[in-house]
């Protein structure tokens, strides 16, 4: 594990957010609300808490596994990947575009190394990332399995299969977060279908569930450390993360708003004058 | 010619535990997933042989394939069992996204397809699991005739890179086909060699059309009676080559006309080679409860029904 250096993943995080931002504006489509809210997620997985290795290998073995089950995040995700070398920055460029391996939704068909499942039709990535750790487990390889859901994913059905399933089979060498930041396409989901206590729906199913701030680092490592300190319980492990979808840029925070809808030129120079270029832009 | 026979029968279900319980023994990365149905799909003995590689998922299909095609990312080769309707059409997003479109090795086992179900009805009987399935690229499918092929099938789908959907089914069968058979994947089957008209059969219905073949015969008709297990990808050069000789086509199915073995068929023909044809499926209709014979005669999948067909299209030429 790398030693914790907050300031040193606050600045990965600040150029994956302008990552994110002049991806979604260059094509005007994308999802960079929930994208922004998961920054420092991505940044602390790939950059703190997982042991992967960027020479991809679609099966893993002996590696920590990350599945995105809201696949509608992409931006995030291909900017950390490609910001911890999976493949050239260069190619955000081609985010969204015809013959672009960096597809709307991720897709395993293009291989763009990091994603080994398609994601976008919402609810199946648990199921995914609980059918891995399994293989893990019957592999005697003791890594981790993590898996990111949206909380409007919630809704999907599946979800509470896969939930009873993990907990029945005892599947704890699985790290699920749920990035709670209360918002889905049409509104709040508050009001568009309210998920009532959802700790205490995943403790029902028989989980066990730890509590983060997902938009502050020392917050969401050190859950996240005391979460793999639970493995081996016979319980899976659901991380219920707290974001602000939008965080970082003023005029997107805390609204459902820019849940998929690009910025225009004059949104953008507002939106990078608010983030600090530390590694270069594309 | 040969001629095909039978002195027992067995459902092709069976074929499928068997073969799935050979290649428990054979290879080490086989898994399999049962949606709370291991009696009426005969994973029973892989469960017993292989506790530690059998997952019991409950009611819950939709969760099944999506863990089948994780452990597909860890190397396994899944095995799902389920029966067809919820093998297909519960679950077709699941399907399209998590294996056909991300490409993993996941092998979704379907029985109880089509009418033979038998009294259960409508609700379960599907007759549109084939279009469902051949539609999605990436995706083979494979529907075998009797209790051998269909075990010859499973133990084939084992050493298959990539989405197959294999479709068997409920009622006791003959079993006409030889134990020892090797199964090509994508390979058509030319049973008995004709020259009046080709009749490409799938599934149960291969026996059907062995029946009508000797009724044919006794008529002076000469069939050439091609065996389909494999819907996709199609044994097109197979196809072309019978009917360019025969110059007319039945084809027989236990699904729906529409998007069937026989669309396949007819699609082929009408790129290279239009031809007469004749469809024996069910038409734009669900089933109902009854004896599985029963529903094959009220529905028009009889070897009378395939006779019928057999003299309309060789008046057509």
């Amino acid at each position: 594990m790398n030693t914790l250096d907050i300031p040193k993943l606050e600045k990965i995080a600040s150029q994956v957010r302008r990552d994110i931002v002049r991806m979604v504006h260059a094509v005007q489509s994308g999802h960079p609300g929930a994208s922004l809210g998961c920054t420092e997620y991505f940044v602390s997985m790939y950059f703190h808490i997982m042991q992967h290795n960027k020479n991809f290998s679609p099966m893993g073995k002996g590696e920590d596994l990350f599945f995105l089950s809201n696949g509608h995040i992409s931006p995030v995700w291909y900017s950390t990947l490609a910001r911890s070398g999976y493949f050239e920055v260069s190619e955000l460029a081609t985010f969204r575009k015809l013959d672009s391996r960096l597809q709307g939704h991720p897709a395993t068909e293009e291989n763009l190394p990091g994603i080994r499942i398609a994601s976008g039709s919402l609810g199946q990535g648990l199921s995914a990332a609980i059918g891995a750790a399994q293989a893990k487990k019957l592999d005697k390889d003791d890594r981790f399995t993590y898996v990111l859901m949206g909380d409007g994913e919630l809704q999907e059905g599946q979800v509470w299969e896969a939930a009873m399933y993990a907990a029945h089979h005892k599947v704890d060498n699985l790290i699920a977060s749920v990035d709670f930041n209360g918002q889905q396409i049409d509104g709040p989901t508050v009001e568009v279908m309210d998920l009532k206590d959802i700790k205490a729906k995943w403790e029902a199913f028989g989980w066990e569930v730890v509590e983060s701030n997902g938009n502050d680092f020392s917050s969401l490592i050190e859950t996240i450390e005391k979460a793999q300190k639970l493995k081996g319980n016979g319980k899976p492990i659901l991380n219920l993360m707290r974001t602000e979808m939008g965080q970082g840029i003023d005029f997107m925070v805390g609204t459902h708003k820019w849940h998929g809808v690009a910025p225009n030129d004059e949104q953008l120079a507002s939106a990078l004058s608010q983030l600090e270029e530390t590694l270069g832009d594309y | 010619m040969t001629k095909f026979t039978y002195t027992e029968k067995k459902d092709t279900r069976s074929g499928f535990g068997a073969g799935l319980l050979a290649l428990g023994q054979k290879n080490e990365n086989v898994v399999a997933l049962c949606a709370d149905l291991i009696g009426s799909l005969k994973m029973g003995d892989f469960k017993k042989e292989f506790p530690e590689r059998f997952y019991q998922v409950g009611i819950a299909e939709a969760n099944m394939i999506g863990l089948a095609s994780g452990m597909a990312i860890g190397g396994k080769i899944p095995f799902t069992g389920t029966f067809a309707n919820f093998s297909t059409g519960r679950v077709y997003d699941q399907i399209r996204q998590s294996v056909a479109y991300s490409e993993k090795n996941v092998k979704i086992c379907a029985s109880h397809a089509g009418l033979t179900l038998g009294e259960d009805g409508a609700t379960h009987q599907i007759l549109e699991d084939i279009g469902l399935m051949k539609m999605l690229p990436n995706m083979t499918v494979i529907n075998p005739c009797d209790y051998n092929q269909t075990k010859a099938a499973t133990i084939a789908l084992a050493d298959h890179q990539g989405p197959a959907y294999l479709r068997f089914g409920r009622p006791s069968w003959p079993i006409f086909t030889p134990d020892d058979q090797e199964f090509e994947i994508g390979k058509a089957w030319q049973m008995t060699e004709g020259t009046d008209v080709t009749i490409f059969a799938t599934g149960h219905m291969v026996w059907q059309a062995v029946e009508a073949e000797a009724i044919l015969a006794e008529k002076g008709i000469s069939v050439e009676l091609i065996n389909i297990h494999t819907i996709k990808p199609l044994d097109v050069d197979a196809i072309l080559k019978s009917v360019a000789k025969t110059g007319c086509v039945v084809t027989a199915e236990e699904h729906q006309r529409n998007g069937g073995l026989g669309d396949s068929v007819a699609q082929t023909l009408a790129l290279n080679n239009p031809s007469p044809i004749e469809m024996v499926a069910v038409n734009d209709s669900f089933g109902e409860s009854g004896t599985p014979m029963q529903l094959m005669e009220k529905y028009g999948l009889t070897p009378t029904d395939i006779v019928n067909a057999v003299e309309k299209v060789i008046a057509r030429k």
